[in-house]
């Protein structure tokens, strides 16, 4: 386990509240008017094609980005008033894996958040970071470059880095992609055990084979927002129909 | 204190703070911005000439660093327009200020001696005979208060910010959500930048602080693996150009600065063909291996296709081979445990203990279908 002091996040708020969210690049928009809310302690995929706006809807609830219009509200606030209670696992292809860094200073980043300006990181944060890395089964390989890893080993140690933020919600930018079968197992016990906890995992995902199996409410996205609920009531041919524009291999429950 | 001396410690701490800040735009992927920084600093420096009346080396520093971060704020702003891209926009923010700078001192300061010659390309080998007085005080060589400033600076914000810059390096993003601001990083980053360039140009010259800022650190890039590290060797061997550099040149009794930038040349040549992980000779013996490993697993699936053993001369037909390169692949399967040979007939063995161990290094390059 890892020791450290309950976050408490304020009782009674939503993890996650998007409302009227548009988004763009320049004047290119991505997403356009998404209203959706996220309740506690659920294992939320976000679902849609390439281009959907998936990675920029974590951008703009994470403060990367500013939206055009509308806002994403964390636990009833802006986020950066609720930073200490967001983690975030980036997407793999954003990384520069040739970066010299090994899996421990990784790890480690997690926690500058809570240090803050100017104050370093010491022995306890160390210690926070090693069992965080045990915690994803990685500790023997803490003092490995990241580029030596490979793809599931890098995805976990930054899994080991949101664990270490010890946060209330959980932001993933495909965490399944390019792991192996091991590491897709491990990446699952982990959510759930998150979601045991009372955390809140919001995921995007691209393999809609999983979805019914892995999360508990699907937003299913694309540009606009199509869908969003419990699994089995949205998470039907229809509505993927819907997001991908034309059929598609279909494994969905409803 | 002899002039060697003063040449020596001048360019060790022009290395210094190059080393350090180095480290950081190289792995930012902005080499170049010490060079389009040091002509975009320009009208700074002519407008603290202008304020202050005089050209003392705090006043240009200091006009310096406001420029310098108006540079940075400059190309950002340009970048975020959408209309241009980052290296464009370094491209036009820096000739166009570089050119108000010109048009300043053309039209303003023609009459008044600003010796511009002198501000942006110095030469090291006149460190000794430059010394600070101040109100008729000798306070030493003003490259040593000029450049230590300099120094203090460039560490005090590596040692301060360290995680700051580390972190928004890495993962901006990141950096962000946790509230760690990178843009503030950057422009802090950029100011410090602009002063180094400022003050190493002002003592040493135009090519080596841009050399320095970039050789030493792309060579450390190659022999480390945290940041940390490649700091200090950045720092290292921009330290050993400095020194070496200078007794290359009395040696050869050419020009100083071109030595110091040819020892860390040389340097980094060194560090490329040595790396253990990029190194040239390291990435043609991994090559080589790959390439003897793929061998052998092709021989060991043409003997599997033929029923486990074959004579040596049908195993070379069939595989197409010369004998010759058979026989090598052979000698190091067999090295491997891998096969045997007996009277020209070639076996294979049950025991694939070094074949498991080849795979797990992950020095294997093939999966071939025909055996397992
Ligand atoms: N930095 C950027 N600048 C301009 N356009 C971008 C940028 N990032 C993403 N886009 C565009 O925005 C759209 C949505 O991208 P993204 O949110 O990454 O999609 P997803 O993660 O769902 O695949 C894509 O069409 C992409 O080309
Ligand atoms: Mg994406």
């Amino acid at each position: 386990m890892i020791h450290l002091k309950e976050t408490e996040a304020p009782p009674g708020a939503f993890p996650l509240e998007v409302r009227g969210l548009t988004a763009a690049y320049r004047e290119k928009p991505v997403l356009w008017d998404v209203s959706f809310t996220i309740p506690e302690g659920q294992l939320v995929g976000v679902v849609g094609p390439n281009g959907a706006g998936k990675t920029t809807l974590l951008k703009v609830v994470m403060g990367v980005m500013r939206p055009a219009a509308g806002r994403a509200l964390v636990f009833g606030r802006p986020f950066e008033k609720a930073r200490r209670w967001v983690g975030y696992v980036p997407q793999r292809g954003s990384v520069d894996w040739d970066f010299p860094t090994d899996a421990l200073d990784v790890v480690m980043m997690g926690l500058y958040g809570r240090l803050g300006w100017l104050r370093r990181p010491g022995r306890r944060e160390r210690e926070i970071a090693l069992q965080c890395l045990e915690k994803v089964g990685m500790s023997e390989f803490a003092r490995r470059q990241i580029s030596q890893l490979s793809g599931g080993q890098q995805q976990r140690v930054f899994l080991a880095r949101a664990l270490a933020q010890d946060a209330r919600l959980y932001l993933m930018d495909e965490p399944f992609a390019g792991v192996d079968y091991r590491t897709e197992r491990a990446i699952v016990a982990l959510l759930r055990e998150l979601k045991e906890r009372g955390r809140t995992v919001v995921c995007v995902h691209h393999d809609l084979s999983t979805v019914t199996e892995y999360f508990d409410r699907v937003v299913l996205l694309n540009g606009r927002l199509i869908a969003e609920g419990p699994v089995q009531e949205v998470f039907t041919r229809e509505n993927v129909e819907a997001a991908y524009g034309g059929s598609v291999a279909f494994a969905g429950g409803g | 204190m002899s002039a060697d001396l003063v040449i020596i410690v001048t360019g060790i701490l022009v290395a210094v703070p190059c080393a350090l800040l180095g480290t950081l735009l190289v792995l930012r992927q902005m080499a170049m911005v010490g060079d389009a920084i040091s002509h975009a600093v320009l009208p700074g420096i002519v407008l603290a000439f202008f304020i202050s009346g005089s050209l003392g080396p705090l006043t240009a520093l200091a006009g310096a660093g406001v420029f310098g971060v108006l540079t940075a704020v400059l190309i950002q702003a340009l970048r975020d327009t959408g209309r241009v891209r980052e290296d464009s926009s370094i491209g036009i923010v820096f000739t166009a200020l570089f050119a108000l700078g010109v048009f300043l001192i053309s039209k303003f300061a023609s009459s008044v001696h600003l010796d511009l010659e002198h501000v942006l390309y110095g030469e090291i080998a006149y460190a000794p005979i430059n010394p600070l007085v101040v109100g008729g005080t000798y306070l030493g060589p003003r490259t040593f208060w000029t450049l230590g400033i300099v120094t203090v600076l460039a560490a005090g914000l590596v040692l301060a910010l360290y995680k700051e810059l580390k972190v928004s390096t890495f993962d901006p993003a990141l950096a962000t959500a946790l509230g760690l601001s990178p843009a503030l990083v950057h422009y802090l980053l950029m100011g410090a930048v602009s002063v180094t360039v400022v003050g190493a140009f002002d003592a040493v010259g135009a090519i080596l602080v841009v050399a320095f800022l970039i050789v030493p650190p792309a060579a450390a890039y190659l022999v480390t693996e945290r940041l940390s590290h490649m700091m200090l060797v950045a720092v290292l061997l921009g330290t050993v150009s400095a020194v070496a550099g200078y007794y290359l040149a009395a040696a050869l009794d050419v020009a100083i600065a071109g030595a110091m930038t040819v020892v860390a040349g040389g340097l980094f040549a060194l560090a490329a063909l040595l790396s253990p992980a990029h190194g040239l000779l390291a990435h043609a013996a991994r090559r080589y291996r790959s390439r003897r490993a793929f061998a052998r697993e092709l021989v060991l699936a043409r003997l599997a296709a033929l029923g486990g053993s074959a004579p040596e001369e049908e195993l070379a037909r069939a595989l197409g081979w010369e004998r010759r390169e058979l026989a090598r692949t052979l000698r190091s399967a067999a090295r491997g445990g891998l096969v045997e040979t007996a009277g020209g007939e070639v076996r294979v063995r049950r025991a694939r203990s070094g074949a498991g161990r080849e795979r797990r290094r992950g020095r294997s390059t093939a999966r071939w279908p025909g055996w397992r």
